[in-house]
């Protein structure tokens, strides 16, 4: 794809640029704790986009007052999980908002292959597309490498 | 690149201008102020902040590079202030930019160490979690470690503890307090611990004097005073608890002070009918300190206090 250069998911906040450093990782979770939201981290090695809900990676972190904290648990959750995608979700419970205000990727697989599309021919010709990842071909866990 | 060089070589340093614009000394002032007493610690706590803001200039022309062990250890009976200061350390370190936040996190053997195998390891990492940015303060540390029970789990959060206490030096300090005695115990136990620790502060116990000074400056906070009877009975008062069993320094100056606000209360309830005058309401006179059970019965009101309430000042 032109518009998708090597076939890198892009969901969430800063997912058309280059991956994120630890440094600017830093600086988003440093804006989300000054906001009083929660920050999340969470995983999956399923990449289509109506998958709304992945792993949590232990609880929110409430009471977090430095993002250190929480890239140290970001880092546990890329030993754990090198070949997954991880994200990081900022939660903010104020009354009207009550919802994700952040979410980014942190943690990549090395092979993405991406989206195939499935044309399904209907009555009168109609056509239903479906998006399908080539990676979900496989059971969970073996996905990527 | 040689020219620049020397440019920040001769250029003139300037400690006060360092030191006024990390405000440094307003802490300092108003340890001094609101602290009575303890002259050692404040004089190292001086020291302290002395070679935190030379370091920061050496840092900055390059000199060091490496952050400075900032761990430190507080030894001295309980109610000396032990946590007071430390909340100070917390607010001097983040002044001088050793902690990104500021904040202090207390805590005691039961936050770190799990009941079970596998509850430790979490446990403990959620505190130093927790206490990132800013500085944790472990009291009664040497509780952490059991020799006569050798599978105890206190051993496997020293463990952590040290290993973050080495690799993430940027990201907290830590503080442990406990009494000199038991504390001594727990270096000689744990070598690694010791040698991992800059800094180790004594608290010396408050003279007859200073709890005095103390006790007015406590009731000043809450618009009290004594009369000048009562300071007198109240000296005698001190001079008796001190020489009772679990005598708590400035934690039993307050709850003296705090039983001697409730029998004013007392007085001035059973003398209903009278007209109370604002001196009435924030006067302190002898007969309510003397009612205490240390003049009639020569035993402390507070003989069931616990030896050191953990992490309260």
């Amino acid at each position: 794809m032109m518009t998708n250069y090597g076939n890198k998911l892009t969901q969430g906040q800063f997912s058309f640029l280059p991956d994120l450093t630890d440094e600017q990782i830093t600086a988003q979770i440093k804006y989300a704790l000054q906001q009083g939201w929660a920050v999340n981290v969470e995983f999956t090695d399923d990449p289509h986009p109506r998958n709304t809900y992945w792993e949590m990676w232990g609880l929110p972190m409430f009471d977090l007052k430095d993002p250190a904290g929480i890239l140290y648990e970001i880092n546990e959750c890329r030993k754990a999980y090198p070949n997954h995608y991880i994200r990081v979700t900022a939660y903010d419970s104020t009354r009207g908002w009550e919802t994700p205000r952040m979410s980014f990727i942190v943690n990549r697989p090395k092979e993405e292959p991406g989206f195939g599309l499935v044309r399904t021919e209907t009555n009168d010709r109609h056509i239903v597309y479906t998006v399908r990842p080539y990676a979900t071909e496989k059971p969970e866990n073996e996905r990527y490498g | 690149m040689p020219e620049q060089q020397t440019t920040v070589q001769n250029e003139a340093i300037d400690l006060d201008a360092e030191l006024r614009e990390s405000n440094v000394q307003e802490v300092l002032d108003q340890l001094d102020r609101e602290l009575v007493g303890l002259a050692p610690v404040k004089t190292r706590i001086r020291e302290i902040a002395a070679l935190l803001l030379v370091d920061r200039l050496r840092r900055r022309l390059e000199l060091t590079s490496e952050t400075p062990t900032l761990h430190m250890c507080f030894t001295g009976n309980p109610g000396t202030g032990k946590t007071t200061v430390a909340m100070r350390m917390a607010d001097i370190l983040h002044r001088l930019g050793y902690v990104r936040q500021g904040h202090l996190v207390a805590v005691t053997r039961d936050d770190l160490v799990g009941q079970y195998i596998g509850h430790t390891a979490p446990k403990t990492k959620e505190v130093l979690k927790k206490a990132m940015g800013g500085v944790l303060f472990i009291d009664e540390a040497y509780y952490l470690y059991r020799p006569e029970n050798e599978r105890d789990y206190g051993q496997e959060a020293i463990e952590i503890l040290l290993q973050v206490m080495e690799n993430q030096r940027d990201d907290l300090v830590v503080i442990l307090a406990g009494y000199k005695s038991k504390m001594e115990r727990f270096f000689q136990s744990n070598p690694g611990m010791r040698s991992r620790i800059a800094h180790h502060i004594d608290f010396p116990d408050y003279t007859e004097d200073e709890l005095l000074a103390i006790a007015k400056l406590m009731l000043a906070q809450m618009n009290y005073r004594f009369s000048p009877e009562a300071e007198e009975v109240f000296r005698e008062y001190i001079r008796r608890r001190m020489r009772m069993p679990h005598f708590a320094n400035a934690r039993s100056v307050r709850n003296a002070l705090d039983r001697a606000r409730l029998r004013q209360a007392n007085r001035l309830f059973a003398a209903r009918g009278r007209k109370l005058t604002r001196e009435d309401l924030i006067t302190i006179e002898p007969e309510d300190i003397l009612a205490s059970r240390v003049f009639t019965e020569g035993a402390p009101d507070e003989g069931s206090e616990p030896e050191a309430a953990p992490a309260a000042s």
